[in-house]
């Protein structure tokens, strides 16, 4: 009896509306989950740090020189750190950007695609070690062989954790670039080579500032990576806080901090355990201004087809 | 419905000549994407000083053979040619391996079927070719951008606004900029790929009359899948289909006693 | 006609200066490859050199030592393991759910947005953050200790990113017609998804989960920042007991240490015998994360293959 049949299954209907909103709830609990992230992260950081500044004067986190939380005569000045911050990334930058844009403009616009089947997979490979590994090269292969070259090179330096770090971040800028160089449509392309256009005077005069907007995002990733890698410079840069441009020298990181800190035994609510949010909260302002940056150049410079 | 030539206006009829130059020739030309044989055993000239139109139902080759021109299936894998192109008047066989592509592309431009300017300025855009041959004499790019421009029947509406960005213009004018961009580098060919297909009616006019104007000084080749169009714009027309050069002729020819039935066909619309 | 001659001529010229261009650029493009490969090469090679001599079968079953050559990794292993179960469990349903809900469900409105924006930018947050944020909220607020359960939530935001975009990725590569489809047979939205959309993007899920899973398995920071110890010479409590009701959650709330923590506390000591049992710890765990990499490159490899829409 057809009737039947459907009356039936439109009896149904309530209990089949429920448990689909009950589903759809489930699910956006799910996404939202991303949110709550960035709230508890906004949260703790300033609720810790703010306890910090009530003690430290924010006029001093950004002028003392030292940073010595843990002695007796405690200083806060967070420059220290900064500097050793700024001048890996430097480092690892100036390694990782000409490289990486070299590959990406390479793979997309010269190779065969026998190289770029075999390298693309390669470099994914690359960025896929563990960061610990890396740290473990640079100090006891990296270090030794600048060494061999330059005996005065301390044990502990900026420039081989920052040398090896920029080997680390060179896929994260390349692929990003790949891909955007990938997104310019092909009619670009052959308006330029019908000009007469060589292959390099059509992906550095078209296809590079055609992809410019992507190409920043690439940049900005990588500088997000070289400011916030932690493991390759608490290992081989050492984490004796160090006021210094040069990087010969051993100077600790942000994140060195955070992590020497967390390797002792300080009691939770101690200024000491208080120091590491400041600081993480340093870190996040800084990755935020790097990615306002290139939000800013991207909106500028955004070429639309 | 049957087509009636267009008079053109004072425009010497290219079959009162007696013996126009030959500017090219296709002979015997074949062209192969993979294994399928797009193009069969073409052979026509091309005229100088003329422009010559490739008709045909879409899938015929029209474009294909257009690109053979400039060499443009040597950017992707797998394509093969055989047979010739003649440039004259020095003889050289286009697709000939030794000769480079790029030297094809510099005596031959092309405009497209979709206007693609570089995300540059309306300047650099016209100034690219010449950049590219390393031109840097700021004065002579200067004389030669806002001579294309002039050419291109757009000097009078960009002149104010140089160094805008070129995606700023609308589609017409940045046909026209293309165009200009083409002409740059005095071409000794000039391609057109269906250069109104992607305009509309009032643009689709003026590029009509830039070609027409254009034809003193520039030999023309254009494809297009406008009957009507090719009646208005050319001298010479080529009716392509399923590969093969069907029939070539002048252009009054073709559309008002073709000699081959299955051109008659497509000519009068009873073709599918 | 010598007039074209001498344009042929200077157009030849000038071809063959660009030219040499290109060639350059190759050779640069090449270079810059090379560097990758030697600097993988050299960290490999350095790393067998070193390790390889240390990879007996002891080594993975004795817990860490003050003597070098009787130490071990046991308890580092089994504590990554775990961790990667807990990670697992976060990651994987999570990112999933909000993949499906963000392609399938969202409406077009400023919540959805600010989702979108939230993802891309959690994935440029620095780990060594995620680890505070789990030392203030997980270790302290909710009590959970320095625990492999604390670690593994940890990982498990971490990865997230991750494995919501893969999901996405995977889902808008399914054709709207598959969807259209089972609408117009009278399925339910959640009918469609989880007999259509689900099973046809799992393979690109797997890939995201894969990837995820690898970098979580390497990370080291988050995890130092939360406490975990760097010497635990015992294993967590055994999920499985003799007595009813046979299941035990008491390891999730055990201490632990995982492998590149283990890694990190040989590499900082200054004895060269420890440095090799550095070696030989990264050796495991490029070989553990290098093919979960390649696992997953596979898959999508495969994926392209197979699947023409």
């Amino acid at each position: 009896m057809p009737d039947t049949f459907v009356s039936d299954r439109l009896a149904r209907r309530k209990l089949r509306h429920v448990h689909e909103r009950f589903i759809e709830s489930a699910l956006f609990l799910a996404a939202s989950v991303s949110v709550l992230t960035t709230v508890g992260i906004v949260v703790i950081l300033l609720k810790e740090s703010f306890v910090f500044f009530q003690h430290v004067s924010i006029w001093n986190f950004l002028t003392d020189t030292q940073w010595t939380p843990l002695f007796s005569d405690a200083h806060y000045g967070i420059l220290p750190l900064l500097s050793g911050t700024l001048v890996s990334s430097a480092v690892a930058l100036t390694v990782a950007i000409p490289l990486g844009t070299i590959i990406a403009i390479y793979l997309s616009e010269f190779a065969p695609f026998s190289v770029r089947e075999v390298a693309k997979p390669f470099l994914e490979l690359l960025g896929g070690v563990p960061t610990i590994v890396y740290g473990y090269f640079a100090l006891l292969f990296v270090t030794p062989l600048i060494q061999k070259i330059y005996p005065e090179l301390p044990g502990f330096n900026i420039l081989s954790a920052g040398l090896v770090m920029g080997v680390m971040i060179i896929p994260y800028v390349s692929s990003v670039s790949e891909d955007a160089m990938h997104a310019v449509p092909m009619s670009l392309r052959e308006g330029s080579y019908a000009m007469g256009a060589t292959r390099f005077q059509t992906a550095i005069r078209v296809v590079t500032p055609a992809a410019f907007s992507g190409i920043t995002a690439a940049y900005i990733l990588g500088i997000s990576r070289a400011v916030g890698e932690t493991m390759i410079l608490a290992v081989a840069a050492g984490m004796q806080p160090n006021l210094t441009w040069n990087p010969l020298e051993p100077a600790a990181t942000i994140t060195a901090y955070i992590v020497q800190v967390a390797l002792g035994d300080l009691p939770h609510g101690s200024i000491g355990y208080q120091t590491i949010f400041a600081a993480g909260l340093t870190l996040a302002l800084l990755t935020l201004l790097f990615n306002l940056l290139g939000h800013v150049l991207r909106k500028r410079f955004r070429q639309a087809y | 419905m049957v087509a009636v030539p267009v008079p053109r206006a004072g425009a010497p009829d290219a079959a009162d000549k007696p013996d126009p130059t030959k500017k090219s020739e296709a002979r015997g030309l074949n062209f192969y994407y993979g294994s399928f044989q797009a193009l069969k055993n073409i052979s026509m000239p091309i005229y100088e000083k003329h422009v010559t139109a490739l008709i045909g139902p879409s899938g015929c080759g029209k474009s294909t053979f257009l690109r053979c021109f400039n060499r443009m299936h040597d950017l992707y894998p797998g394509n093969r040619y055989e047979g010739e192109i003649m440039l004259f008047p020095d003889n050289t066989n286009l697709l000939n391996p030794a000769v480079d592509p790029i030297e094809v592309r510099m005596r031959i431009s092309m405009v497209f079927q979709k206007p693609n300017p570089f995300p540059k300025s309306i300047y650099e855009n016209v100034a690219y070719g010449l950049r590219v041959r390393g031109a840097t004499k700021r004065a002579l790019i200067d004389e030669k951008v806002e001579e294309a421009l002039r050419n291109a029947a757009l000097w009078d509406e960009v002149k104010m606004r140089l160094h805008d960005l070129a995606f700023n213009l609308s589609g017409g004018q940045q046909q026209r900029l293309c165009i200009a961009r083409a002409l740059a580098t005095d071409p000794e060919i000039l391609l057109f790929d269906e250069p109104t297909s992607a305009l509309d009616p009032i643009a689709t006019a003026s590029i009509e009359q830039l070609i027409a104007d254009l034809k003193a000084r520039v030999t023309i080749l254009i494809v297009t899948h406008n009957m009507q169009q090719a009646a208005r714009v050319s001298d010479y027309t080529a009716y392509m289909y399923l590969g093969e050069l069907i029939e070539f002729d002048v252009t009054d020819t073709i559309f008002i006693k073709p000699k081959n039935k299955q051109t008659e066909d497509y000519i009068t619309g009873r073709f599918g | 006609m010598s007039e074209q001659t001498e344009r042929v001529r200077k157009i030849r010229q000038l071809i063959a200066a660009h030219k040499r261009w290109d060639l350059f650029f190759s050779m640069l493009g090449l270079m810059a490859l090379m560097v990758g490969v030697l600097t993988f090469t050299a960290l490999f090679a350095q790393m067998v050199v070193d390790g390889l001599p240390r990879l007996s079968p002891d080594f993975f079953t004795s817990f860490p030592s003050r003597k070098p050559e009787q130490a071990g990794i046991l308890s580092a292993w089994v504590g990554s393991i775990l961790v990667m179960i807990v990670t697992a469990a976060t990651a994987v349903p999570l990112g999933v759910g909000a993949g499906i809900y963000l392609e399938e469900y969202a409406p077009k409105n400023w919540v959805t947005d600010l989702i979108e924006i939230n993802v891309t930018n959690l994935a440029g947050i620095p780990s060594i953050v995620y680890g505070l944020l789990a030392l203030g909220l997980f270790v302290y607020q909710f009590g959970l200790g320095q625990s492999i359960a604390t670690a593994g939530l940890t990982l498990g935001l971490l990865i997230l990113p991750v494995v919501i975009l893969a999901t996405r990725e995977a889902i808008r590569s399914i054709p709207a017609a598959i969807r259209e489809g089972a609408y117009a047979l009278g399925a339910t939205k959640w009918q469609t998804t989880s007999h259509h959309i689900l099973p046809y993007s799992l393979p690109g899920i797997m890939t995201g989960a894969i990837i995820g899973m690898a970098r979580a398995i390497g990370e080291t920071a988050p995890v130092i920042t939360i406490g975990a110890l760097t010497f635990i010479a015992f294993l967590p409590p055994p999920p499985v007991k003799a007595e009813a009701p046979f299941v035990s959650l008491e390891w999730l709330m055990s201490p632990f240490t995982v492998m590149p923590i283990q890694m990190f506390n040989w590499t900082s000591r200054p004895e060269a015998a420890f440095h090799h049992n550095a070696a030989a710890a990264g050796l495991v765990l490029v070989v553990m994360t290098l093919s979960m990499n390649a696992i997953a490159i596979y898959i999508r490899y495969r994926l392209r293959k197979r699947i023409k829409w």
